[in-house]
């Protein structure tokens, strides 16, 4: 098979090389110019491992109006993923082996990205019975993630068997940490705003003392555990301090939590609606710290693709929700990269390494070294754009960003070797 | 001013226009002219998702008083309830030639998404929208403390008000505190804790959990229904607790200073916050409450659709 050669580019920012790639691998690292093969401008771009998001609504089963495996999978390759993770709150539920192994296909038809299915943990994410999570795991779709996502598993005996159950097969529990009496018809964040424009609050509290009751059952019953879209300061100090103690836990945070805050929800254009809410300066402020430290582990997109009809209304009809995928990356770039709280290396561990841990995915999150799978993302942190929700592959064009000029645009990604991104456009 | 959505949205001397205007305009009603040509020509909607039949008809005798041509939408019998969406009815009145559209809505923020969507060009006034705000009443109240309080000119400056009850659920309270606050009146909020707003610290009033510490030192006092319905969601433990710690009755009254005033927005839970007695009480300006709510919204049409009367000539 012949080679491909990534000509030119700067491995996590640094001196540029030729990245030759065969049969999926990387199988050279060479001096600029001298690598042979079908060659792929990349001049002065810099080269990151491919993104791999443990948090994506893709909508199909149920949604196709939404999003589709396939529009998913194009909107993720344009930003830079190479691997997402498709949440359960399908229609129906993702809480079997069937339909786990249905989105699974799909994903490899469309052939973009790897598509791992995402298991509820409980039956039709009722919060009852706990789902056939065996029978997934064992599916063709290898299940290790588990989620209720959307909901909480909120009964902290269903959530501790949880726990315990998955350790048969390495698998792990991604909480939506959300106690659902605190948040009964909750619109946005808890705070003296929510007082002002009379919205139901949605207050910190729910979500830490979810997160805290969760993370002391991590620890009594020996599991892992990965907590969603953490959106506090008060949820990451309860991170930080069961990391200290040496509890098995994981936390991912979303784009949007690390750059929008609570202050846009005043306009009432539920483009803003999104659960967890957006929160305050403050919560942003130590959310993109506790990133840079590690004391949160990834930054997963929650990509919530809605038709138009759900955010064409007041707020209170609206769905909750925004699109991710295909801006994560700048939004990264300007929170964490530009402001030096996190290096090109350490932005690859947060969007690639980490997550495809979490996932345990072993094809993804590896560094760009000879034998690696060549999942790659190329990008140019010198360009911008200005965000139009019509341009985005997704199918639906909720985007909080429209009209925005944001840094950065991912110009090449290689998937498995094989370019599904060239110049900013699909393959 | 386009619209009317927030009490914030109001200067102080903007706002002393509208009780200016709504008290010439009370004038001219009550001398035996029942019937000002001001809007002819020009539509009025009233868009009402929630029931409420007083501010409706309050709004309808506003608009058809100054000639306007009004037409009453309303949830029920309309296609509204078979799940047509804000947006589609809008549109739908925008193509009628809406020049005002008067939106009572359950969901707060209704009235700004249908001002700021583009869906329609004419003025929006929020007749009230779910636990958010409603301006107007907020100025018939201001109009009423002015007319017994401050001889009926100018701001509300120096004067004392207490506002009881369950403001949390309250767009009456959000809206006065703003106005009054705007008008230079002195606001205190009195409610259970679990009725006060997340953040009441930094509203621009007081707020106090003792109405008998408060009712001694006010020029007036609002009272807010409480629904009975809210101890089923543990805010308080019985109605029978609520009127003891909060009711205003006739032991209270007597706290009051001679000069003060009993206010209610209406409909009361007789026997809940107010007993039969206060309500029934000369120092009690419900009626007079409605006639201003008339007058007041005649001021914010007029204000707000004379200047579209002239183009239209
Ligand atoms: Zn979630």
């Amino acid at each position: 098979m012949s080679a491909t050669v990534l000509r030119g580019v700067r491995p996590y920012g640094e001196d540029p090389v030729d990245i030759v790639i065969a049969d999926g691998v990387i199988v050279d690292l060479v001096a600029p110019g001298s690598g042979d093969g079908e060659v792929i401008d990349a001049d002065g771009l810099i080269a990151l491992p491919g993104f791999v998001d443990v948090h994506t609504h893709l909508r199909e089963p149920g949604r196709e109006d939404a999003e589709t495996v396939r529009t998913g999978s194009q909107a993720a390759a344009l930003g830079g993923f190479t691997c997402v993770h498709a949440m359960a709150n399908t229609s129906p539920v993702a809480d079997t082996a069937g339909v786990v192994e249905q989105v699974w296909r799909l994903g490899q038809e469309a052939g973009l990205v790897d598509v791992r299915p995402v298991g509820a943990v409980t039956v039709g994410l009722e919060g009852q019975r706990m789902a056939e999570l065996g029978a997934m795991a064992e599916s063709a779709a290898r299940v290790r993630m588990f989620s209720d996502d959307g909901k909480c598993v909120h009964d902290a005996v269903l959530m501790r068997r949880a726990l315990e159950y998955v350790k048969a097969f390495d698998g792990v529990v991604a909480q939506h940490a959300q106690e659902p009496r605190l948040t009964e018809n909750a619109q946005m964040n808890e705070g003296e705003l929510s007082g002002r424009l009379g919205l139901a609050g949605w207050p910190a509290v729910a979500e830490e003392a979810i997160i805290a009751r969760d993370v002391l059952l991590a620890q009594h019953v020996g599991s892992r555990l990965h907590v969603c879209h953490v959106s506090t300061a008060g949820s990451v100090e309860v991170v930080r301090w069961a990391k200290s103690k040496g509890i098995n836990v994981t936390a991912e945070v979303t784009p949007h939590h690390l750059l929008l805050t609570e202050e846009l929800v005043a306009t009432y254009d539920p483009i803003y609606k999104v659960n967890p809410p957006l929160r305050r300066a403050e919560d942003v402020e130590a959310l993109r710290a506790a990133l840079a430290d590690g004391t949160i582990d990834a930054i997963a997109t929650d990509h919530a693709p809605h038709p138009r009809e759900d955010k064409d209304c007041e707020w209170a009809a609206a769905a909750m929700g925004m699109l991710g995928l295909e801006t994560a990356f700048s939004i990264a770039l300007d929170t964490m990269v530009r402001p030096g709280l996190l290096s090109w290396r350490e932005l690859a561990q947060r969007m690639s390494a980490a997550p495809a841990r979490i996932g345990r995915v072993a094809t993804q999150g590896h560094d760009l070294v000879v034998g690696a799978v060549a999942n790659i993302a190329v990008v140019d942190p010198s360009a911008s754009r200005v965000v139009s929700g019509a341009d985005l592959a997704s199918k639906s064009s909720n985007t909080p960003y429209a009209g925005m000029e944001l840094p950065g645009r991912v110009v090449h990604t290689l998937f498995a070797g094989t370019p599904t991104v060239r110049d900013g456009a699909l393959a | 001013m386009k619209h009317l959505l927030s009490a914030a949205d109001l200067s102080r001397d903007e706002a002393v226009l509208i009780l200016d205007t709504a008290a010439e305009l009370a004038a001219v009603t009550d001398r035996s002219v029942k019937k000002l040509p001001t809007l002819r020509g020009l539509t009025v909607v009233n868009l009402f998702f929630e029931d409420s039949t007083r501010t409706r008809i309050s709004f309808e005798v506003a608009a058809k008083r100054l000639s306007a041509d009004v037409i009453n939408f309303a949830a029920k019998g309309s296609s509204v309830s078979k799940g047509e969406s804000l947006k589609d009815t809008a549109l739908t009145l925008e193509a009628m030639g809406a020049d005002a559209v008067v939106i009572r809505h359950q969901a707060s923020g209704a009235p700004h998404r249908l001002a700021t969507s583009g869906w329609i060009g004419g003025s929006v006034v929020n007749a009230g929208d779910g636990t958010h705000e409603h301006p107007t009443q907020a100025l018939l109240d201001a109009f009423t403390l002015r007319r017994h309080l401050r001889d009926g000119a100018g701001d509300l400056a120096g004067l004392r008000v207490a506002i009881v009850g369950d403001i949390l659920h309250s767009r009456v309270a959000r809206s006065n505190v703003l106005l009054l606050q705007t008008l230079g009146a002195d606001v205190t909020l009195i409610a259970p804790p679990t009725l006060m707003p997340f953040g009441v610290e930094s509203w621009p009033c007081r707020f106090s959990y003792d109405i008998d510490a408060v009712l001694p030192d006010v020029d007036a006092v609002m009272m807010l229904r409480v629904q009975a319905e809210r101890m089923q969601a543990a805010y308080f433990p019985s109605s029978l607790e609520y009127s003891r710690m909060y009711g205003l009755d006739s032991r209270r009254m007597a706290m009051l200073p001679e000069h003060a005033i009993v206010m209610h927005p209406g409909p009361m839970n007789r026997g809940m916050e107010i007993s039969a007695d206060v309500a029934d009480s000369p120092r009690a300006v419900m009626v007079e409450q409605v006639t201003n709510g008339v007058n007041v919204r005649m001021a914010v049409l007029y204000l707000l659709l004379g200047g579209r009367q002239e183009e239209t000539r």
